[in-house]
């Protein structure tokens, strides 16, 4: 599997996202800088977290616009797997990737904490290698990670089995006391509609290997190299 | 642009007093430029001069901490102290506060103080890799106290995480002596080639001054002076002098600098901190033994009009000054092009040794720099000897009337050991993907080294009511805790950075504090081989003549080879043995237990015994590395119960205690130093004791983990669930209480 790392200014898990994909593929995946207006020739973007541009606009409103964004929408229209993390969830949502909006956590604060979701369907590149109703656990680090968007749409999402994630207590249980940002139906991560493309708010990355006392991020990169090697 | 005024000022005595500068300090200004100063080199002077930039209080005591060891590269005097870790790596590191201004604008004092203290690791060469920080608040009950928290919280949360670095530990305390002036010590980590570090020396007449990141603006002018008085009921006033931090430009230019110091383009390199532009410039030239030459009206700046005067003094943040070599402009250049930062030549290198201002064609400052300099005042300012406090009368048992579940659950709970969750979960502790132990998880933080196994342990410690009762004791009993943490995770302790928070020197009860503790940290740093390589005086924090308790923060790094070797608090198995290392006397004086739970604030802190401490530590982290211990927790506040109750809490596995039958109770909650509680799997258990034995060790069986409650032969004492509700609850009961 061929991936690249698009790096903004103010990207800052770019590090974190390129170990794990190192890691799970064996090859170093591309780093490619904002102002590039090409990418190499790749199966796998992935968009990191981080405050790009300062996020002093809106999360991901200003990235969303710079010039290596028409090539990853290009990409992506063309079936190339794409994952935002993170601010990577708040790009690709403000590129129009994805619907909805990402808004400000509902108790105004940042928060990171490792949270419990469970896999709400796993028939994608990026879920197979889950059992589908798995209970995984990610850190979140997030200012911005409440996911909203309008009745109809979220009808849609959990209509088309396009909610990938879900916020649950650790036995998987739904309670609001669990969701730690307020997201709409628990909403932790969603898929377009042929679910090559995948936006969510907590970090896979940092949960792939025993130095970070969770392995349950890596079989999402274990299942990207599987499909697309 | 418009010009500034042609007329400054005429600079007299009077005005001269109005800036901080005394009349002695005033006419030895005049014996040296042999004329009146204009009024930008009374600005000048006013912050070179200030207590902030000089230590003119602090520098004939600092000079007695040890500072040298084989491991030390880079002792105190440049922007971080700089360790050796083996293999050609070197970790930078500095603690520095941020207390005045925290205290006028929290958000923007933390935030800046972060960036501040970030700027001085990265000036060296060193990509940072963890953040930590020592917070000490006023009285819960005080009006402020809530919102200086979580303003504070919310500051260093804001710029920690968009930097991308880290904030992976530290402490908070309450204590009614800093309802006035709260303490907000920043520290940060990183890493570097040893053959890659960088120095602020100037060198090579004619080269090139080079300003790199945002522009100037009139922002923090005179922090540097404010940062050198007490506070009074006008403080608020002063909230312009406190600077607006912005950390997007500040990761820009981390990497813009990393990127330029990988070419082989740079001379020197300083970071524009306190009293800005002026102290980055003269500290660099006089290093160097050299004359600066400054272009005013090349400064980047986002105001109209500034004068020499604000721009020489402006406190804008995420700036950087740096000596070029000659013809390598354009390639330096197209580096900050490319992060999108101003770069700007300002002025070039000089043999006069003087510093000369110029702007709109007219001269604004033109002093010799090392006889300014050199002329900072010294003071050796009288001070007297903390008197010694009278033990602890043993009649005060007789006040204790609640159950020893009642106690734990109510000491659990006080503001000092509570669970600081609600802060630490604000700040981005896992960014890099390098992050072994974290907050709550380990006595001191454990982070990798980026793409190696070797790992950096860090903690930050002092008791200041330690240091309140016996300064020589409260100085030694930080650093040896500091010195404890560190090895209580597995970790080689290599130095420490000090953060030496006081009143105002003035006054020789103060001095004499500050005095006291200088000398109890030298003796711990001695007997321990553990140095000290960067630090930073923050005094005069006093309002309405009411001081702080003596708080020498001390940051303390160590090295692991292994990250994965490192062992964290929490219980992790049912039917560990549990052992207490070290002797346990009873020390009651100073403790939680007669502060929190019978409400007396008495007696001596417990003595440390550096030999003991040194051999203890050393036991233990031998068991570590070789892999025999599951569990490991230093016993400080609130003692061995305490220290029981917090692995309990972490792991979520109970204890089954035998070893306090028929103790006195001084046993459970005196805070006797140099000692550690481990759990040890049963198999392990023979070579550990045989190992304590030939080390002289003691070692003392308490009970085994088991259950999900503390209890022994008398039933249970508490339940987890019910210390966790206890410890969990606290803070952010109290912070929501405001919302």
């Amino acid at each position: 599997m061929k991936a690249a790392v698009i790096v903004f200014p103010g990207s800052n898990r770019e590090r974190d996202a390129v170990a794990a994909l190192e890691a799970a593929s064996g090859t170093k995946p591309y780093e490619v800088w904002h102002r590039d207006t090409e990418l190499p020739d790749v199966d796998l973007i992935v968009v990191p977290g981080g405050f790009s541009y300062g996020d002093y606009l809106r999360s991901g409103a200003m990235a969303a616009h710079s010039p290596i964004m028409r090539e990853v929408k290009a990409r992506a229209d063309k079936g190339v797997r794409v994952l935002g993390v993170c601010n990577g969830f708040q790009i690709i949502t403000e590129a129009g990737l994805l619907p909805g909006a990402l808004m400000r956590n509902a108790k105004l604060k940042f928060i990171c904490r490792t949270v419990a979701m469970r896999v709400e369907n796993t028939d994608s590149a990026f879920t197979a290698k889950y059992r589908p109703g798995q209970i995984v656990r990610y850190p979140v680090a997030h200012h911005d990670g409440n996911y909203w968007a309008d009745p109809e749409t979220v009808k849609r999402l959990e209509g088309e089995g396009r909610v990938a994630f879900r916020y649950v207590g650790d036995l998987g249980q739904a309670d609001p006391a669990h969701n730690p940002n307020g997201s709409v139906n628990a909403i932790a991560g969603i898929f377009n509609e042929k679910k090559t493309v995948l936006g969510l708010m907590p970090h896979p990355e940092d949960a792939v290997c025993a130095l970070h006392g969770n392995t349950d991020g890596k079989p999402l990169f274990d299942g990207l190299v599987e499909a697309l090697s | 642009m418009s010009e500034p005024k042609n007329s400054e000022p005429k600079v007299t005595a009077e005005l001269a007093a109005t800036y901080g500068v005394t009349a002695e300090e005033y006419k030895l200004f005049l014996d040296i430029l042999g004329r009146e100063p204009t009024f930008t080199e009374l600005g000048i002077v006013s912050v070179m001069w200030s207590e902030h930039c000089s230590y003119k209080s602090s520098k004939v005591w600092l000079m007695k901490l040890p500072t040298t060891g084989p491991q030390v590269i880079c002792g105190p005097g440049e922007n971080a102290g700089v360790v050796d870790i083996g293999d050609g790596d070197t970790v930078i590191f500095k603690m520095e506060s941020h207390n005045h201004p925290s205290f006028i604008e929290p958000y923007q004092g933390a935030a800046t103080g972060v960036g501040g203290i970030l700027r001085d690791v990265f000036t060296m060469g060193a990509r940072p890799i963890a953040n930590m920080n020592a917070l000490r608040f006023g009285s819960p009950d005080h009006p402020k106290t809530r919102h200086l928290v979580s303003g504070v919280v919310a500051g260093i949360g804001g710029y920690g995480n968009c930097v991308g670095v880290p904030t992976v530990g530290g402490e908070t305390n309450f204590h009614p002596a800093y309802n006035g002036n709260i303490l907000v010590n920043a520290m940060t980590v990183g890493v570097a080639k040893a053959d890659r570090i960088f120095y602020s020396a100037a060198a090579g007449v004619g080269n090139p001054v080079v300003y790199v990141g945002s522009k100037t603006g009139r922002d923090g002018i005179h922090g540097a002076t404010m940062a050198s008085a007490e506070f009074s009921e006008d403080s608020e006033e002063k909230r312009p002098t406190v600077q607006v931090g912005d950390p997007f430009t500040e990761k820009l230019l981390i990497e813009a600098c990393l990127e330029l110091m990988a070419t082989d383009t740079i001379v020197a390199i300083q970071d524009m901190g306190a009293a800005g532009l002026t102290s980055s410039s003269v500290e660099m030239a006089g290093k160097g033994g050299l004359g600066i030459e400054l272009v005013l009206d090349d400064v980047p700046m986002r105001e109209e009009g500034m004068t020499p005067y604000e721009i020489m003094l402006s406190e804008s943040q995420e700036r950087m000054l740096i000596i070029l070599k000659p013809g390598s402009e354009e390639q330096a250049r197209a580096i900050f092009d490319k992060w999108e930062l101003d770069f700007a030549v300002i002025g070039h290198l000089t043999d006069t040794g003087r510093l000369v201002i110029k702007m709109h064609g007219k001269t604004w400052c033109d002093m010799p720099i090392a006889p300014v300099s050199n002329a900072s005042p010294v003071y050796e300012r009288p001070w007297e000897p903390t008197p010694a406090r009278d033990e602890v009368s043993e009649s005060v048992w007789d006040n204790w009337t609640i159950s020893l579940g009642d106690t734990l659950e109510k000491l659990v709970a006080c503001p000092d050991l509570a669970s600081k969750r609600w802060i630490w979960e604000q700040y981005d502790s896992l960014v890099g993907g390098d992050t072994r132990f974290m907050s709550g998880q380990a006595d001191a933080a454990v982070v990798r080294v980026p793409g190696q196994t070797k790992a950096v342990a860090i903690t930050t410690d002092c008791t200041p009511r330690y240091c309140l009762a016996d300064p020589v004791r409260g100085g030694a009993q930080a650093v040896a805790e500091a010195w404890r943490n560190l090895s209580a995770v597995g970790a080689k302790p290599l130095a420490i950075t000090d953060n030496m928070n006081f009143g105002n020197p003035e006054k020789p009860r103060i001095m004499g504090q500050f005095v006291g503790a200088i000398q109890g940290m030298s003796e711990a740093c001695k007997a321990l081989d553990f140095p000290v390589v960067s630090g930073n005086v923050s005094l005069y924090n006093e309002t309405n003549g009411e001081a702080i308790l003596p708080t020498p923060a001390i940051g303390g790094v160590g090295i692991l080879p292994d990250a994965m070797l490192a062992v964290g608090i929490a219980f992790k198995n049912e039917g560990d043995v549990i052992l207490a290392v070290g002797e346990t006397k009873g020390h009651i004086g100073q403790s939680l237990f007669l502060r929190e739970i019978l409400g007396l604030e008495d007696g001596p802190p417990p003595p440390v015994d550096l030999e003991v401490e040194r051999r203890n530590g050393d036991f233990v982290r031998g068991l570590i590395l070789d892999g025999l211990v599951a569990s490991s927790h230093d016993v400080s506040d609130g003692g061995l119960i305490v220290a029981i109750a917090e692995m309990a809490m972490a792991g979520g596995v109970g204890a089954f205690l035998t070893g306090f039958d028929d103790q006195h109770a001084k046993v459970l909650f005196g805070e006797d130093q140099g000692r550690y509680v481990l759990a040890v799997n049963p198999a392990k258990l023979a070579e550990v004791e045989a190992r304590a034995k030939a080390a002289g060790v003691p070692l003392t069986t308490l009970g085994r983990t088991e259950g999900t409650a503390l209890s022994g032969r008398g039933g249970e004492m508490i339940t987890i669930e019910r210390l966790r509700k206890a410890n969990e609850g606290w803070l952010p009961g109290y912070m929501a209480a405001a919302e």
